[in-house]
């Protein structure tokens, strides 16, 4: 088939069964927007930024596991969706971005919109190709998408210039991908993970801890059998919520105040100095990065949880830890993640304890970055994996709504709620729009508490409580802010008022705020100091 | 072992960008590299880059271990026992005499390569090390120029 550039991207995007992109035009992707203009196999969705179409495409492909789609013009719309590469990076996730470039004449001559995009990507995508010729398109994108959801996913960025999208060559999708350079393991070492298992059964304490790897290789199914089987109690990681039911017995409340790797290892050298380690995990270079690891494996979790199920059936007797889970019992009864109610004020902890009440498993949870974040981790029920959207590893102010935007499109039966801050919120409020065009009724629960409190906290415990620029007091309204985009908002300072106003968010059409007033020097514990050990825990602070 | 010198062989796809894949590594973590070649492998489409860096043994099998990670990267070999050659070019005025330059650079695997009017050219190639001696040696000659190429490295 002899078409465009242009027409090769729509024609790849329906190939890969691509259902919706995010995106945002400008001058050098045009000639793609009026293809797809004329194309009706897939939604496109105007987000009002282009940070907020990476952000969107991150939280469909969360919501999904399948590969989140977005797309961008040269130059600012690039820059703009930068730190969306950067999130997906850093958190695994599976995308391709498609990026517009000046005419291949014109790169390197400094021209209107031009920037290096291969040149900034590269740092913070698994992989990313300029395409200099249309010949290369069908290959390349295909590449693109095998590359982004297989072995360790990630973002792939494919940079277009306008000429090499209305020139004509052939379209031939249907070679199979082979790339001699990238074999991403997925099973597992036999042998290793023979030794693996007899250490385990060998074992008086043994513990899961649970990563992010586990949801998005489809693993919690398996890893629930794993644990029921051996009895083997299990934390999980920031990333990894979800993977065992909230109330599943086994499961001990979150470790740390980040519960992920060097924030939750804190001082390296402290951290489980006795144990011995089995790191599962398909990056080799993840492996032993920051604690060594004594019996490394390097597969996709779900083929070596397949792996050793045999062998853990044989050789691990359950009763034998029967005392280390009595340890564990007492251990959370003696520092149950708790906050206090005092005063009038609604706690945040509170909020989300709530909501979890009231919509459970019918809502999925995404959240910005704070305080907020640590609560919803801690104190959100969550049931199933991909429940949970958040931004781990890059820590993205901005990310919750456009991202809860995306997996709103994903699951549209389920409640989509995203959990801010009132710093966190205005990073990306003009996606209310974008809610209001698309009818994707997103509920925005801010925690407002005045301040930029993460960065607060750590004012008042480590800076003598100098609150250099975190005080947020000058606020919008934001129920008129809600409502002047054709949304609806509410101010909620009372728990009556706030399961009025979540009742009727939820019955509404449409995209929402609930603007709750919380207690403003609420602090996330447990915290580890940075640096320091976890033996060193701060499990409470009283203000003096 | 801190900060040892090590050598590592990357083999590449042939392809745009691929050089900048792999400095930047080193350099988005600031990692120096002392010496780099790359050239293709001759009948195929890869090439061979040569790695001189320093770093810790767990600085370095990170680096390993991401160079892996890279798409067009197909293997990394981190030597320990290998041969590993080097090349040196020198410029030197004509007025120095011919034959002593030329005994030294004997010394090293070299010689005179070049004669012109005002200077003249000689090379050496050998273990890095040496070439550093003979750089120390040829320093009483005024070399206006000196160029090294940077190691290539063969494991035994
Ligand atoms: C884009 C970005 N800028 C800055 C930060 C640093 N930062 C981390 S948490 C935080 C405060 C967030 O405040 P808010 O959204 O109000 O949430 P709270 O902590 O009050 O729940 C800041 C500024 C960040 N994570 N992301």
């Amino acid at each position: 088939m002899q078409i465009s550039g242009a027409q090769m991207v729509i024609e790849a995007l329906i190939a890969e069964e691509v259902e919706v992109v995010f995106g945002y035009p400008g001058g050098a992707i045009m000639n793609v927007y009026d293809e797809i203009y004329k194309q009706r196999s897939f939604q496109h969705i105007l987000t009002r930024h282009e940070q907020a179409a990476v952000h969107a495409a991150e939280g469909y492909a969360k919501a999904t596991g399948k590969v989140g789609v977005a797309m961008i013009t040269s130059g600012p719309g690039f820059t703009n969706g930068v730190t969306g590469l950067a999130d997906a990076y850093m958190d695994s996730i599976p995308l391709v971005v498609i990026s517009g470039q000046v005419p291949m004449s014109l790169i390197g001559t400094d021209a209107f919109q031009e920037i290096d995009a291969v040149g900034i990507s590269r740092p913070c995508t698994k992989h990313n190709y300029l395409v200099t010729d249309a010949a290369d398109l069908p290959r390349v994108l295909k590449e693109a998408f095998y590359i982004a959801r297989t072995g360790r996913p990630g973002p792939v960025h494919v940079d277009i210039p306008k000429d090499v999208t209305a020139q004509i060559a052939t379209f031939d999708y249907s070679k199979e991908v082979e790339l001699e350079t990238y074999k991403p393991t997925t099973k597992g070492n036999a042998r290793q993970i023979k030794k693996a298992i007899e250490a385990i059964a060998a074992a008086k304490r043994p513990l899961l801890y649970l990563g992010g790897g586990i949801v998005s290789s489809g693993a919690a199914d398996l890893v629930r059998e794993f644990s029921k089987m051996t009895q083997i109690p299990a934390v999980e990681t920031f990333m990894a919520r979800g993977t065992l039911r909230f109330d599943d017995p086994l499961l001990i409340s979150m470790l740390g105040m980040h519960g992920f790797d060097d924030r939750v290892t804190g001082k390296l050298s402290e951290f489980a100095k006795n144990a011995q380690i089995i790191h599962v995990d398909i990056d080799p270079a993840s492996v032993s990065k920051l604690v060594h690891a004594h019996y490394p494996i390097v597969g996709d979790v779900k083929n070596v949880l397949e792996q050793m199920m045999p062998l853990a059936k044989e050789q691990i007797d359950p009763v034998r830890y029967a005392p280390w889970l009595n340890t564990i019992a007492n251990f959370n009864k003696l520092h149950p993640l708790s906050y206090t109610e005092e005063g009038d004020r609604l706690k945040p902890q509170w909020v989300i304890e709530r909501i979890g009440q009231l919509l459970g498993d019918k809502a999925n949870i995404s959240t910005d970055v704070g305080q907020h974040q640590m609560w919803t981790a801690q104190f959100y029920p969550f049931s199933r994996p991909r429940q949970w959207v958040s931004s781990g590893g890059l820590g993205t102010m901005g990310f919750g709504f456009p991202a809860a935007l995306g997996v709103k499109r994903a699951d549209p039966e389920r409640v989509s709620i995203n959990i801010t801050g009132d710093g966190s919120i205005l990073m990306n409020i003009q996606e209310l729009m974008t809610a209001v065009e698309y009818k994707l009724p997103v509920i925005n629960v801010i925690l407002n508490n005045n301040f930029l409190g993460m960065v607060r906290q750590w004012q008042t415990l480590f800076y003598d409580k100098r609150h250099s620029q975190t005080d947020l007091s000058i606020q919008p309204d934001f129920v008129k802010v809600a409502e002047a985009f054709g949304g609806v908002g509410y101010r909620v300072t009372t728990k009556e008022e706030f399961d009025a106003a979540l009742k009727d968010a939820v019955e509404k059409n449409v995209v929402t705020i609930i603007d709750v007033v919380v207690n403003r020097f609420e602090n996330v514990l447990p915290m580890v100091p940075a640096g320091g050990s976890l033996f060193n825990m701060m499990l409470e602070y009283k203000e003096k | 072992m801190e900060n040892a010198r090590r050598v590592i062989s990357v083999i590449v796809l042939n392809e745009a960008s691929v050089l900048s894949r792999i400095v930047g590594l080193f350099s988005g973590r600031g990692y120096n590299i002392e010496s780099l070649t790359v050239a293709p492998i001759p009948d195929s489409k890869y090439s061979r880059i040569t790695i001189v860096t320093a770093g810790s043994l767990r600085v370095i099998e990170q680096i390993t271990k991401q160079l892996h990670k890279l798409i067009p990267v197909l293997k990394v070999y981190e030597h320990a026992d290998l041969v590993e050659k080097e090349m040196a070019m020198v410029k030197i005025p004509m007025n120095e005499s011919l034959g002593d330059i030329e005994a030294l650079a004997h010394a090293y695997n070299g010689r005179i390569v070049n004669v012109g009017s005002d200077t003249l050219i000689a090379m050496v190639a050998d273990e890095p090390s040496r070439v550093g001696h003979f750089l120390e040696a040829i320093k009483r000659f005024h070399p206006k120029e000196i160029v090294r190429s940077g190691s290539v490295a063969l494991e035994r």
